[in-house]
């Protein structure tokens, strides 16, 4: 049983290697496209910001590893990669925190390292885990702020009381920042991204550490500021990209893997339907038997209490649902559950990495 | 012969500069404002202020009382505050740029349009504000003894003696500023900052009246001969330069060293 275990694996190994052989192959191809259909919208929108072959070293660690996307004026890109990928590094050298090692990086026309002062005028800038003073007061803090980012005396009050209303804290406003929960810090942060009226907010992970409601919430909220400003913000999480960008830039290890809309990333890396079943019977039947229906292309079986796992893969033309069940239904065995599952943002990383 | 400055004219365009730079250098004025009200909000002033109060006034009462014969002058009083300030001031400094780096705000204030210099001279001034705050209340001593004195006191050596005082505060508050934006352990900068200071403080009287070149030049680092010649109501315009270049000189090191994170 081990033995076809182990098979079942190198096969599987050399299907992905296969894969992205192809994938690489396609791959030239399948970029022009998009470059190709954003040149033609280039024409009636600029860039906002603009990455050319940026790295960063910190010390001999390579963070960024030559990474070039544009954002374009006025859309929503989301900025993806899992920890440590060097989502934060990249998003701190476009706020002029950081310098780059190598590259350059262009912000409202403005060169970060050259002309730092001008990119921070038009930026407004929420770092990961939104840090603030706690012995300020919300109306305190955002007035700060607002002064300290030269909106002009007459227009702070009236800036500020949108923000408060945008944001949603009109009712914290007069509370220490320190007592605030997460939730509201959050949005404490993004009115400070917001009371400059920036044309370029830069946000790095702003849905992290949400609970469900504030973050449909935020997503909402970045949503409807989407026109009148042009929005980068950094995540983990494949989902908040789907939902609230128009375009995504996906990084790993510092390398850009993947950039595009949602649904030309998912056309282009979803080649596979993968199947999680869990079922009750003899161990070695039920994996012979499933391995025997038409369109399987891999299995791997799991053990648990008596309970089987099965993650099945097929191909993208083949639904292999109702044949399993009948499987299932005719030799009698117990089924518990039968869900398709997306790929998730793991596996797409497995397949654009390594 | 008397040098040109005298006390008050010295103390009074101090402040008068100071007000110039604070009101009229862009942001400044704003981050000068939230560094000082930052401070008034936490307790930590008033308990520094009121231990330090209640020291000097000791220092005072032993001053005035024990002697073997009690003398009309602040000049002992003056002495001791200026070492016990060495104690006291770091912990003013301690946290201005440590606790931003801690908690992480420094992102957030240096990505906004404000240039490292301002942010440096806000709160440097704003940690001298507090030194000033502190300091303050000790002048009542002076008054204290023109009451209680027949002739009355000359405040002459008095002035001079608080002008030396702030000048001294001006070194140890950019000091200490420049100590905190090293670290971001608040405790770590209050321990440095005592013992640079503690160094700087004996270096002079390790050097004694030796005439090699080497402790020359470590009698002209040691801050105490610097400050003696002020509380004894001698203001020289070298030892006024002595603390404005230090002064200046760790300010700078401070923009460096805020601007370092460029170069790493």
């Amino acid at each position: 049983m081990s033995n076809t275990l182990d098979e079942l694996e190198k096969e599987q190994q050399g299907k992905q290697k296969k894969d992205e052989e192809s994938s690489k192959r396609d791959d030239p191809s399948r970029d022009v496209e998009p470059i190709e259909s954003r040149e033609v919208k280039a024409t009636d929108r600029a860039s906002a910001i603009e990455v050319r072959n940026l790295t960063k070293y910190y010390g001999d660690f390579l963070a960024v590893d030559n990474i070039s996307f544009e954002v374009w004026d006025g859309e929503i890109l989301g900025f993806l990669g899992p920890n440590g990928a060097g989502k934060s590094t990249t998003i701190k050298i476009l706020a002029c925190f950081q310098p780059a090692t190598d590259g350059s990086v262009t912000v409202a026309g403005h060169d970060v390292f050259t002309d730092s002062l001008n990119v921070r005028k038009k930026i407004g800038y929420m770092p990961e885990n939104v840090p603030l003073y706690p012995e300020m007061r919300v109306r305190e803090y955002l007035k700060f702020r607002s002064a300290i980012k030269g909106v002009p005396r007459n227009k702070r009050a009236s800036r500020m009381a949108e923000c408060l209303e945008l944001c949603g804290i009109n009712e914290v406003e007069g509370k220490l920042i320190g007592q605030l929960s997460k939730g509201y810090r959050q949005r404490v942060g993004l009115a400070d991204a917001l009371i400059a009226d920036p044309k370029i907010l830069i946000l790095d992970e702003p849905l992290a550490s949400l609970d469900p409601n504030q973050q449909g919430y935020a997503k909402r909220l970045i949503q409807d500021l989407k026109g009148k400003h042009t929005i980068i913000f950094s995540t983990h999480i494949l989902s908040d990209v789907e939902e609230v960008c128009d375009r995504m830039v996906i990084i790993d290890k510092g390398k850009m893997v993947a950039a595009g809309t949602p649904e030309e990333l998912a056309n282009r890396y979803e080649d596979q339907h993968h199947l999680h079943v869990e079922v009750v019977g003899p161990f070695d039947d039920i994996k012979e038997k499933v391995q025997g229906i038409e369109g399987v292309e891999t299995v791997n079986a799991t053990e648990q209490d008596g309970c089987i796992g099965l993650d099945i893969v097929t191909g993208t033309d083949t639904d292999i649902r109702e044949k399993l069940s009948k499987q299932f239904l005719d030799n009698n065995w117990g089924l518990r559950e039968l869900r398709t599952q997306r790929m998730d943002l793991a596996e797409i990383f497995r397949k654009l990495t390594q | 012969m008397e040098t040109l400055l005298n006390p008050t004219t010295a103390l009074i365009l101090i402040f008068v500069i100071s007000a110039l730079v604070i009101g009229l250098w862009g942001n400044l004025w704003y981050l000068f404002k939230k560094e000082v009200s930052s401070v008034l909000l936490s307790p930590i002033l008033y308990i520094f202020t009121a231990v330090f109060l209640v020291l000097t006034g000791i220092f005072f009462f032993e001053g005035v009382t024990r002697g073997p014969s009690p003398q009309a002058t602040l000049r002992p009083l003056l002495g001791t505050i200026s070492f016990v300030l060495l104690f006291f001031s770091p912990a003013i400094t301690m946290r201005l740029f440590s606790e931003e780096a801690r908690s992480g705000t420094i992102e957030t204030l240096m990505t906004a349009p404000v240039s490292e210099i301002q942010v440096v001279l806000a709160k440097f001034f704003a940690g001298l504000t507090f030194f000033i705050i502190m300091l303050l209340p000790t002048f009542a001593y002076a008054l204290v003894l023109n009451s209680m004195a027949t002739a009355g006191i000359d405040f002459g050596p008095i002035l001079s003696g608080y002008l030396g005082l702030l000048l001294l505060g001006c070194t140890f508050i950019a000091l200490g500023t420049f100590i905190s934006s090293l670290t971001k352990n608040q405790i770590i900068a209050f321990v440095i900052t005592v013992t640079t200071m503690l160094v700087l403080w004996v270096i002079g009287f390790l050097a004694g009246e030796k005439t090699e070149p080497l402790f020359q030049v470590m009698a002209y680092i040691g801050i105490q001969e610097h400050v003696n010649d002020f509380v004894k109501g001698v203001v020289d315009s070298r030892n006024m330069i002595y603390f404005l270049s230090t002064t200046i000189f760790c300010l700078f090191l401070t923009v460096r060293s805020l601007e370092s994170r460029k170069w790493r």
